[in-house]
């Protein structure tokens, strides 16, 4: 009966949280509604910078249906919210207050908001407040020099600074510098779903609810707590279907908070459901970053030493990412070269703008854009092409694992494992890309605009400190699985039930995870930085292995064997070599306390995946457009547990990195007017601008930092998209270091063309 | 994201729907037809009408009729019907190649092509056909029916010549001679998205020489129009690729073309240039 013992981990199978999405039957949370709710809609502010004169409310108070209107006074008490991660203490005073209290820093900042029977009337009540305000100069570009946030405050509020060798004597030795200044334009995460949140009171128990939760459940149950000043235990967070996270969902932001004090103060359910225009100009923007940067190089275009000073678009205040997104910018340029000496300064510069935060691949898309674009100019210094030197200075397969010498997210950052050159050749293979460079040269002979670009990368992925899983037996034979994580829709109910079924030898199908519920398990991390499967599931594998040991010891007593003898196969307790079985759930029955286990996994190191793209690309010289013939993804991530949902979260990462590079860009006026409201000016790349990309998942180089060699695949779609586009375009030109800003619109391609 | 209030009308006949248009109009009335474009605006609260005359049931609307000189389209004639030749020959040919790049599949299915043009939108591809082939619309109110040629029906961006308490009836298309070929080509950041640049162009040939041309652009200028001076290039010259070129130039030097936060003027020129010169090379 062992030989027959099926595995899980490492098969494509078919996602178990897929019904209820197919049948209709999902709970977003718009889905999701009390008797005797309010609809709650945020009025925001239409000015950039500027002091507020008065809020005249009256005329919407007096409009039948509404309850309520608060205003900045009204939650004075309630302070800003606090930092979730990387939060230095001098970038305190630039929180984001819940309503603005007499400044507003930014179009769409909330400053009242309306209750009222339901959306219609309260955006009725909405249109009726009269908020006069004094307009201030507006600051719209972080490359200037800073202005003042307020008396006494920079809109420099932090310098980040990291490095490592001796960057003086690297440019002093150096055989030529090569410098460039880059940019990527704002562009953020778009889920969707847009967000929610309803909070409720229930009076007898004395507990605050917040649906609509997503992410961070227990982290922002906690903070809203602590801001509303209640016990923890007196406020559940629950998790229902979410509609894409990408980073940006799933953060406090003021309106999650307004609703539970909402809730609090009127005793009534409060429903705020985002719209889409509210989106685009109220939820966290991203990316925003212009880099000057120099590399010394020696004649054979090694590298000695990278000088990094960027400025980071943070937008108006800094929310609940604080410096996460300029440190991780900062910590991961170096990627997968050997870079002998590093100094960067990212200044975090605050504008008035919607305010930033992460979205997939935070930091890196930026700076895997800039250091690939140096390394495509260090190629056409030293006059090599663009794959030998990626060749010349990678990280060798025997410096693993490799210290960086930087610190990120609270973690020092050791490339656990990794063979680069390798993924490079299997990945160039892949793309044929010998007979791709011929293809492509004989098309340019004819006048063909058409290029290839390879960029490369490492990821980070695994973030701790913890995760806790506990496993039950059910007495229906089903088994639970409870976590401190969320699903944000990447399929993690499916994964940790393959890696749960393996461990404890029940069928994947029988298991059922439970995530982001609050009052079902005390603590828990979320999910963001790639981390659910590495953290959740060797927690999970954990769990199970205890739960099986002590399964076996319970049914080697009640089969009177010893424990040894035993195995557990399809949810069955079975003596190896045959006879009588024993089902789990009667083992359950049989006892007392029931069935469970609980276990921790733990870890103070990151966990870094590795990838290569390549793209070949068609410019349309007359238009601008550009047309992508051919990608390529080579991603090694240690351990595919269910290669299909791996895929798709490269493709889907894919599409965003496509997004950033030609479309995606929320544009301001001068005077900080945001241009990019609609779908009709913020464009999201379709089916039709997304081409069909070939992936090749590669299990070359395990963690081995937990048991199945687990590394985090959510980021590595996105990460370099625009840098291997960007070098594809440059390629077609003909012209090196042509691409020095993202996202390339058909305009400015054009002006590239023409000049 | 929610629409203000407002009535919804639903006469069931033509007189019903004029007359009730007559009273609303005064009285921020809107005709609703496919509303494609209208219930956006409304969700924006860039448009507020207190009043929607819903004109989805109404019969008599829902024609395409030829009589061997004209195709006449009724008001509530969706983009979707134009997906099969609706005629024999080229006009039929070219509506349906045009109509598959009408935005998206299910808008296709609901907007209607006399909406369309009575919204006006720059970039409208059925504005350009309009336009360039030279559209009879038929406009009808209480206080009687008169017809409006294309030329004069467009003023501007989502400006028409339709009074408030006018409804555009029916539209009427020449039919081209069988020998008529036509191209048409349009420039969008994304498949589906309103064109930056759009292009129609006719022509008959006479002893291997083009006659009869009719350059179309849109999405340029505030309203779509034919471009004389590319005609010009073209009439008595042989197809090909001097006179492509030349037609597409003079275009491009005659066109005053729109800009946005976007959209430079000179870029807009390139893709006037790029979609003529496109249009011209579909032609053959």
């Amino acid at each position: 009966m062992t030989g027959t013992k099926q595995t899980y981990v490492g098969q494509s199978l078919p996602r178990l949280e897929d019904r209820p999405l197919l049948t209709g039957q999902g709970r977003f949370a718009a889905d999701i509604s009390f008797p005797g709710q309010w609809t709650m809609r945020v009025v925001r502010s239409g000015v950039a910078h500027g002091k507020i004169l008065s809020i005249d409310v009256d005329a919407a108070l007096a409009l039948p249906g509404v309850h309520a209107v608060w205003t900045g006074a009204d939650v004075a008490h309630i302070p800003p919210i606090p930092f979730r991660l990387t939060g230095l203490k001098t970038l305190e005073p630039y929180r984001q207050p819940v309503l603005a209290q007499d400044i507003v820093r930014y179009v769409g900042e909330p400053v009242a908001v309306v209750f009222a029977a339901d959306a219609y009337v309260a955006e009725d009540a909405a249109d009726l407040i009269d908020i006069a305000i004094e307009p201030l100069p507006a600051q719209v570009r972080a490359t200037e020099p800073p202005g003042a946030f307020a008396e006494g405050l920079s809109t420099e509020p932090g310098v980040i600074r990291k490095g490592f060798g001796d960057i003086e004597a690297a440019f002093r030795d150096a055989h030529a510098v090569v410098s460039l200044e880059l940019s990527v334009g704002r562009h953020s995460g778009v889920p969707m779903e847009t967000r929610g949140a309803i909070g409720r009171y229930d009076e007898a128990r004395d507990i605050l609810e917040m649906h609509g939760a997503a992410k961070v459940p227990h982290w922002n149950r906690d903070t809203i707590a602590q801001m509303l000043g209640r016990e923890r235990h007196s406020v559940q967070f629950f998790e229902g279907h979410v509609g894409g996270g990408f980073g940006i969902r799933g953060e406090i932001y003021p309106e999650d908070v307004l609703v539970c004090a909402a809730a609090l103060t009127f005793r009534r359910p409060v429903k705020w459901i985002e719209d889409r225009r509210e989106h685009l100009i109220a939820a966290n923007h991203s990316r925003d970053q212009t880099h000057r940067i120099r590399a010394a190089i020696d004649a054979q275009g090694h590298i000695l030493g990278i000088d990094n000073e960027f400025f980071h678009d943070n937008g108006a205040y800094i929310r609940t990412h604080a410096a996460t997104v300029p440190d991780l910018a900062a910590a991961m340029l170096p990627g997968p070269y050997r870079v002998p000496a590093y100094r960067v300064a990212g200044h975090i510069r605050l504008t008035n703008k919607t305010p930033a935060g992460t979205y997939r691949a935070p930091g890196r898309y930026e700076s895997t854009f800039v250091r690939e674009r140096l390394l495509d100019a260090i190629a056409a210094e030293v006059g090599v092409d663009t794959v030998e030197i990626r060749r010349r200075n990678l990280i060798a397969k025997s410096a693993m694992p490799y210290t960086l010498g930087l610190e990120t997210l609270g973690t020092h950052i050791v490339y656990d494992s990794g063979d680069y050159a390798l993924l490079l050749d299997k990945t160039l293979a892949a793309a044929g890309w010998d007979e791709l460079q011929t293809q492509l040269q004989a098309r340019r002979a004819q006048g063909e605009k058409v290029g290839a670009g390879v960029a490369m990368f490492v990821e980070k992925s695994g973030l701790g400190p913890f995760d806790t899983v506990r496993v039950d037996i059910l007495p229906d034979g089903g088994v639970d699985v409870i976590t401190g994580v969320a699903s944000i829709g990447q399929g993690i109910e499916t994964v940790i039930a393959q890696i749960c079924a393996d461990a404890l030898g029940v069928r994947y199908d029988t298991i059922r995870v439970i995530h982001g519920q609050t009052d079902r398990i005390d603590r828990g991390m979320g999910a963001f930085a790639s981390r659910v499967t590495v953290m959740c599931g060797e927690a999970t594998r954990m769990a199970a292995n205890k739960l099986r040991d002590k399964a076996l010891q319970h049914a080697a007593q009640l089969m009177q064997t010893g424990a040894e003898s035993l195995d557990i196969v399809d949810g069955e307790v079975v003596r190896i070599g045959g006879g009588p079985s024993m089902p789990l759930r009667e083992l359950a029955r049989a006892l007392p306390d029931g069935l469970s286990a609980e276990d921790t996994f733990e870890s103070t190191h990151m966990v870094y995946p590795y990838g290569v793209h390549v793209a070949a690309v068609k410019v349309d010289a007359a238009t601008g457009a550009v047309a992508i013939e051919r990608y390529v993804i080579g991603y090694d991530i240690g351990k595919a547990v269910n290669p299909k949902l791996v895929e798709g979260q490269i493709a889907g990462g894919l599409a965003q990195g496509i997004g950033g590079a030609f479309l995606e860009e929320f544009l301001y006026d001068e005077a900080g007017e945001p241009l990019s409201v609609t779908f009709a000016d913020y464009l999201m790349p379709t089916a039709r601008e997304v081409p069909a990309s070939t992936i090749l998942i590669t299990e070359d180089a395990p963690s081995p930092l937990n048991t199945l060699g687990l590394k985090g695949a959510g980021e590595g779609g996105a990460n370099p998209a625009g840098a291997a586009l960007a070098a594809a375009i440059d390629d077609a030109l003909q012209r090196p270091g042509a691409v020095t800003r993202l996202p390339v619109t058909p305009m400015r391609l054009k002006a590239m063309t023409s000049g | 994201m929610k629409p203000a209030a407002f009535i919804r009308h639903v006469p069931k006949t033509l007189d019903e729907a004029l007359k009730v248009l007559s009273d609303v109009a005064p009285d921020d009335g809107r005709v609703l037809a496919g509303g494609q474009s209208l219930v956006p605006i409304m969700a924006f609260r860039l448009a507020k009408p207190a009043h929607l005359v819903d004109i989805n049931e109404v019969e008599g609307l829902q024609h395409i009729a030829c009589d061997g000189k004209t195709l006449s389209i009724g008001a509530r004639v969706r983009h979707a019907a134009f997906h099969k030749p609706v005629v024999d020959g080229p006009l039929g040919a070219l509506l349906s190649y045009v109509a598959r790049h009408i935005a998206h599949y299910p808008i296709r299915m609901r907007g209607t092509f006399c909406g369309s043009l009575a919204h006006a939108d720059p970039s409208s591809e059925w504005c350009l056909v309009s336009a360039t082939l030279g559209a009879t619309m038929v406009v009808k109110s209480t206080r009687g029916e008169r017809r409006i040629a294309a030329a004069d029906f467009f003023e501007g961006i989502m400006s028409t010549a339709l009074a408030e308490d006018e409804l555009l009836a029916e539209v009427r298309l020449p039919l081209l001679a069988a020998d008529t070929k036509f191209g048409f080509y349009e420039f969008s950041r994304r498949a589906g998205d309103f064109a930056m640049a759009s292009s129609l162009v006719t022509y008959r040939l006479a002893g291997g020489k083009i006659a009869d041309a009719r350059v179309g652009v849109g999405g340029a200028e505030p309203s779509p129009r034919r471009i004389a001076e590319a005609e010009a290039a073209l009439n008595g010259n042989a197809p090909g690729e001097d006179h492509f070129r030349a037609a597409a130039a003079a275009a491009a030097d005659a066109v005053e073309p729109l800009e946005d936060h976007q959209t430079t003027g000179e870029y807009r020129r390139d893709l006037v240039r790029a979609v003529v010169h496109r249009a011209l090379e579909h032609s053959i």
